[in-house]
């Protein structure tokens, strides 16, 4: 199956193991990416953006935390805020809830893959990485019915292939790819027309 | 898949028929609220739901109190508790009688929390705190100042980061798996439905507490929500809002003075 290369958006989802895989996938992205790029990395309640700042002095292209009801803008990558869920809006923007913990998760990454599908449907690229539990697992599936593509990562090569490997055994995961394959494919993927 | 047209007319009758208003409430986290209640209940598209709580008042009755229920934590962002002791608590303490909204308490445990930190210092005996809520479920929770035991070792954590001067087990009786919260503590709270979408304001206040709330409405409902809490401010009274929550969308923006950029806390100066 052929992996298609453009798309509106692209939402990465993460726990245990996730900042070096993050740092491998984000590495080599220009300034000038040409999508935006939204992030749920399971982090700790009391960190309130170190996650953000150590990324941003390993990569090139603009990395924040997504405030509530920011505008979604290209070449940018956004981080869920700690203990908050990330949503994506109708109109393109970002809102938050603290509604109860999903897959005993807040951010989690069903939340988002699943608001994401809704809005982004066949332009939506959705990646899962390491983690040690199940979340993502139906966000994954969620954006492949809606028409988007997925991505796994290759359990093997994650310091915690659960949550991956969950993922894969829902059936929707499209391609299962490394670390360095996943920041290999962003560098060619395009603003879909 | 909740279609955007029948989302719209979905609460559009809900309006019509039973005075509630959810058209300025952030879409995304209402279709998920939605979303579950009709997985929950087995309900298969979003017209049958229509038809359920449109003619069968009971059923709207448990539906509106399972979607508007929100989540707390006693102390939840302990900084902010520690800054109202350390940037509010003396100022309010030079007004003989304190008055103070918890705008969207849902169960309560902010309510208490405010209530062991003003008898900490010593302000309790002479304020009212008037704790209100769409959702009266939540509400009567809030009243039987109940919660589970599991929850105390992460409440105990955030009361002595907020700067907590006793010993957390103080303001509990622990019986089986729940723990009952200092009856004390409740004689000077009154807690009352209120709906930030629709009602008006009942109070001049010192202090309006409404964390985690705004986030859950649009731009519109915001700003006509922060108007409503500076009508119901005294002069330099103060309001607090979430960690991720702002003025920056509202009409009054430039009414208030940032007390605390970080914990978000504003005082109304004009």
């Amino acid at each position: 199956m052929q992996l298609r290369n453009a798309y509106d958006a692209i939402v990465i989802g993460a726990s245990a193991g996730g900042l070096y895989a993050m740092i491998e996938i984000l590495r080599d992205l220009p300034a000038g990416f040409p999508l935006p790029i939204i992030v749920v990395q399971h982090r700790s309640k009391d960190e309130r953006a170190l996650l953000e700042e150590v990324l941003q002095q390993k990569s090139k292209i603009r990395i924040k935390q997504a405030d509530e009801k920011e505008l979604i803008e290209p070449g940018t990558v956004y981080f869920a805020p700690p203990d908050y869920h990330l949503l994506i809006e109708g109109d393109g923007s970002f809102s938050l809830s603290f509604d109860a913990p999903v897959n005993f998760s807040r951010p989690s990454i069903d939340v988002l893959f699943e608001t994401a599908a809704e809005v982004y449907k066949e332009g939506l690229l959705g990646i899962i990485l390491t983690g040690a539990n199940k979340d993502g697992a139906r966000g994954i599936q969620k954006i492949s019915q809606a028409g988007g593509t997925t991505i796994a990562q290759l359990p093997e090569t994650a310091d915690y292939p659960a949550m991956p490997r969950a993922a894969i055994n829902t059936g929707y995961v499209q391609h299962i790819l490394t670390p360095v394959e996943i920041g290999e494919f962003l560098l060619i993927v395009e603003k879909r027309k | 898949m909740i279609a955007n047209e029948e989302y719209r007319q979905f609460l559009e009758s809900v309006r019509f028929v039973y005075g509630y208003d959810f058209t300025e409430y952030a879409e995304a986290s209402v279709i998920r609220r939605i979303r579950s209640f009709m997985e929950a209940n087995q309900i298969p598209s979003l017209k049958d739901l229509g038809k359920m709580v449109m003619k069968d008042e009971t059923a709207f009755e448990h539906f509106i109190q399972e979607i508007t229920v929100n989540v707390t934590e006693m102390f939840r962002d302990p900084l902010f508790y520690k800054s109202l002791r350390k940037n509010v608590i003396s100022r309010l303490a030079t007004y003989p009688f304190i008055k103070v909204w918890i705008a969207g308490c849902s169960t309560g445990e902010e309510v208490y929390s405010m209530a062991i930190l003003f008898r900490e210092e010593g302000l309790l005996e002479r304020t009212v705190i008037y704790a209100t809520d769409i959702n009266q479920d939540a509400l009567q929770k809030a009243k039987e100042g109940i919660s589970a035991i599991t929850n105390m070792k992460n409440y105990t954590e955030n009361y002595l980061k907020a700067g907590g001067k006793n010993s957390f087990s103080d303001y509990y009786k622990a019986k089986y798996n729940s723990v009952l919260w200092d009856k004390s503590l409740r004689q000077n709270i009154v807690f009352s439905v209120h709906n930030l979408a629709m009602d008006k304001s009942f109070n001049e206040f010192q202090l309006i507490l409404c964390r985690n709330v705004l986030i859950y409405f649009n731009q519109s409902l915001q700003s006509k929500v922060i108007s409503l809490f500076y009508e119901s401010l005294c002069p330099f009274g103060f309001l607090g809002l979430g960690n991720k929550e702002s003025l920056l969308f509202a009409e009054k923006q430039k009414c208030f003075e940032e007390i605390d950029r970080k914990e978000k806390i504003f005082m109304k100066t004009k």
